[in-house]
């Protein structure tokens, strides 16, 4: 039991990473801009989001507030994706460029800038931030008594319990909410579809481009902070390709919401068993193969490239993502 | 002031790199009238009223409303003015449904939440009002086109718009749908409401309009009143010449057998039954051959048979005595064989290479454009000059023009002069001058029938009974994938074909 309680929670904290990035990415699709850069708007969130942990951890205010000041650090995380998502908005909207490329050229740059200011900050060859132990929500962050010994629920709660969990929960709710409720998210919608239909009524194509763009940025940022609690040792400047694992479960997850909340599951499920899989007894071992670890490592990404090959000739992405929108061209 | 002009626009100069779309034009819209705009493609009669909405900024000219100087900057200030306009190109978002289409970008809302209840009632109620019968609910790509042009014109009542513009509406349209869109057009009329109405159709201006105003290459040519004029008068102001709506040709002279097809036997794309069943025919120097038929009979699928676009399951084909029926598509074509798709965009050009590339696409392999694999810009420059010298196909940047920037019925002679001028034996011709105007019919039907002069073999797909009666020497009549009957047009009348067409007669077998 304590191992299914084990997986289960396990499952959710790499399941949050993937959903806000996800969430991210399809804001961005759905305005009209391929958001391949999310990868990077992760490092970068996770990169500022750590310095700030560490900052509150040496002044002492972290200790004495843990929850606000890992909410601050989230906010930090966001914001910082989002002025990074602004190089490429700007790339995308202004210049016209190649997203693509653009994206590309975003994910090289920001491990290596990560690694630099890792190493201006704490001094050559230390390339990890270490995240402080306050960050976990525990039993008595929330005025609980402590628990006795290995239960089912305390290990499925509060295990892996971090304020980015609730959170994500709340801005998937959210993201629905905008996307199909509100002004904002029919017209963002009409922008990914058809600028020029969007145009011909009125409507700020550039404009709502730049508000996908950054609140992808935001949702990615956010989404690095994540990734790298659940990742627990601290920040080495990479998020292990969580950001293109994120643009497969938006693809899987048909552009909508819920469905990308199911697809975060299934692919961090795969994650779990992956990274795991010693530790799962019930899994079969496959006797004579020599190092059966690597091909459960495997499995994640093998499983994407599966799911993508059957999912995306029926998924249906917004008709003009990809492609620059020029007021003249006809 | 003497007349009650609820729109003018003066002197309205707009220039585009390389071309002067609209130059001095002045067109004065009356209240409560329908007034035509005819030109021909690329006369500048869509990027007038582009920059009557707001998409384009004049460089020069004033547009006045109720008499006063207004500027419309983009659509919103037209739709302030209540100018509202039905785009040739649909501005639809396909996977929303038709109230989110009609309310975008004009929602009302409670804290940035949606309020569609009052909207729907609304859009219910103008649906009622004008007999448009729009279901609000349903998402428009699985709408006919018809109703998404509905659907359009409810975007510009819901805005309470009171000048409407339909750019080019009837181009999509079945002969039954153009009816009721005129219907819909008298009844706004007859509320107050002024109409502009961009076509290249004569027809449809004598039918509906009160007064026309004419473009002629971006210059104004004058504006008359439809009860005092004449088709031939309208068209003579929009090409410059008299136009012949009847081509001359000499009497046909038929030489051998350039294509022979057995019992073609071509599956569908789209059902699972055969789309043509056993059809065999042939073709002979010198003459044209017509197969006329309702859409949807079997005649795109025998041209895919016939020129490759489609496996033949079955039958035979036979150009110039060589068999090619299942040759490649290029080999096809080195046999004399050349093709003016049905489809321009999707089989005829690459929209997004350049005039001159396209130009070369049937003979870029040739010894004359390569060199060891590289492209001799220079000569395909020179060739690309000399079609468009001879083809007189107008282009912003010459061999340089993207293909997607040019009107259609350049691109219709881009590709006409690319076929004629690889020197084929037989020429597949499918609705050539389908969505085109007067002046391009023309050109079009003068170079087939001197192809058929100069001895070559024409098969024409054509859908229009008057271009089927005008060109052909011979018509094969198709219904259900099935020749039906094979006729004389000099023997024959329209109601008769008609009557063939619709699958109510059917000569017997040996007779056709």
């Amino acid at each position: 039991m304590i191992v299914l309680a084990n997986i289960i929670s396990l499952t959710v904290i790499f399941a949050v990473p993937l959903l806000l990035v996800a969430l991210g990415g399809m804001f961005s699709e759905h305005s009209g801009v391929i958001n391949i850069a999310l990868e990077g708007m992760m490092i970068i969130g996770a990169l500022f989001a750590c310095f700030t942990l560490q900052a509150f951890d040496q002044s002492g205010f972290g200790p004495a507030h843990p929850q606000l000041a890992v909410f601050l650090a989230i906010l930090v995380a966001g914001a910082c994706g989002m002025i990074f998502s602004l190089f490429l908005a700007f790339a995308a909207i202004n210049l016209k460029a190649d997203q693509t490329i653009g994206g590309t050229a975003l994910n090289q740059f920001a491990p290596a800038f990560a690694v630099v200011l890792t190493w201006a900050i704490q001094g050559q060859g230390l390339t990890t931030i270490r995240i402080p132990t306050w960050v976990r929500i525990t039993r008595e962050t929330l005025g609980l008594a402590p628990a006795e010994g290995q239960s089912f629920f305390d290990t499925l709660f509060f295990k892996y319990f971090y304020l980015t969990t609730p959170l994500a929960i709340i801005l998937l709710i959210a993201s629905y909410i905008v996307l199909y409720k509100t002004r904002f998210g029919l017209r963002l919608r009409a922008c990914g579809e058809h600028p020029q239909a969007a145009d011909s009524v009125g409507i700020n194509v550039y404009r709502m481009r730049y508000a996908g763009v950054l609140i992808s940025g935001f949702l990615g940022g956010i989404g690095g902070l994540a990734y790298t609690v659940a990742a627990g040792s601290g920040f080495n400047s990479d998020v292990g390709g969580y950001g293109f694992l994120a643009l497969a479960v938006m693809i899987f997850g048909n552009w909508k919401p819920l469905p990308i909340l199911g697809s975060a599951v299934f692919f961090a499920l795969f994650k779990v068993i992956a990274a795991y899989n010693s530790t799962l007894t019930f899994l079969p071992d496959f006797k004579g193969v020599q190092d059966i670890s690597n091909l459960y490592q495997m499995l994640p990404y093998i499983v994407t490239m599966i799911v993508l090959v059957f999912t995306s000739k029926k998924s249906k992405a917004p008709k003009a993502e990809g492609i620059p929108y020029d007021k003249g061209s006809r | 002031m003497a007349e009650d002009f609820v729109i003018e626009m003066l002197n309205i100069t707009k220039e585009f790199p390389g071309i002067k779309a609209n130059d001095d034009i002045t067109l004065q819209l009356r209240r409560g009238e329908i007034h035509a705009l005819l030109g021909e493609n690329g006369a500048g009669k869509s990027t007038l009223m582009s920059v009557l909405f707001g998409l384009y900024q004049p460089e020069k000219g004033v547009i006045k409303k109720d008499g006063k100087e207004v500027r419309i900057k983009d659509p919103n200030d037209a739709n302030r003015l209540g100018i509202g306009m039905v785009h040739q190109h649909f501005k639809l978002v396909e996977c929303f449904t038709v109230l989110d289409n009609i309310i975008l970008g004009v929602e009302s809302t409670k804290m940035g939440f949606l309020q569609k209840d009052a909207a729907r009632k609304k859009v219910m109620a103008l649906s009622e009002k004008y007999g448009l019968r729009v279901d609000p609910d349903a998402l428009v790509e699985d709408i006919s086109v018809g109703m998404q042009q509905r659907v359009e014109i409810l975007k510009m009542l819901y805005r309470d718009n009171d000048i409407l513009i339909f750019d080019e509406p009837t181009a999509v349209l079945t002969p039954q749908e153009i009816d009721e869109l005129m219907e819909i057009m008298r009844g706004f009329k007859a509320e107050g409401k002024s109409i502009l109405f961009i076509t290249h159709k004569l027809n449809e201006i004598m039918a509906v309009a009160d007064r026309c105003t004419v473009l002629r290459k971006g210059r104004y040519m004058g504006t008359v009143d439809i009860a005092d004029t004449t088709k031939e008068e309208l068209s003579r102001m929009m090409v410059g010449r008299n136009v012949q709506f009847v081509v001359d040709k000499k009497p046909c002279e038929p030489g051998d057998n350039i294509l022979e097809v057995e019992n073609l036997v071509v599956p569908s794309r789209i059902h699972k039954n055969n789309a043509v069943k056993g059809v065999s025919f042939n073709v002979r120097a010198g003459e044209i051959v017509c197969v006329a038929g309702i859409e949807g009979n079997g005649q795109s699928e025998l041209v895919f048979g016939v020129t490759g676009l489609e496996k033949a399951t079955c039958g035979r084909i036979r150009l110039c005595g060589q068999d090619i029926t299942n040759a490649r598509i290029r080999d096809r074509s080195k046999a004399g064989m050349s093709h003016i798709p049905e489809d321009r965009h999707k089989h005829g050009l690459v929209l997004d290479y350049t005039l001159g590339q396209n130009l070369v696409l049937q003979r870029y392999w040739q010894p004359q454009f390569q060199n060891h694999g590289f492209i001799r810009s220079g000569e395909v420059q020179k060739y690309a000059d000399r079609l468009i010298q001879e083809y007189d196909i107008r282009s912003g940047q010459g061999a340089a023009t993207i293909a997607r920037s040019m009107s259609g019925g350049n691109q219709q002679k881009a590709i006409i002069a690319r076929e004629i001028d690889k020197d084929p034996q037989l020429l597949v011709a499918v609705q050539p001058t389908r969505g085109l105007d007067v002046g391009a019919i023309e050109f079009i039907h003068k170079q087939l029938v001197a192809e058929r002069d100069a001895g070559r073999a024409v098969l024409l797909v054509s859908l229009e009974l008057d271009e089927v009666m005008n060109l052909s020497d011979r018509i094969l009549v198709m219904y259900e994938g099935e020749i039906v009957g094979e006729f004389d047009p000099r023997t024959t009348t329209v109601e008769e074909l008609g009557l063939y067409m619709a699958g109510g007669k059917k000569q017997k077998e040996g007779q056709a």
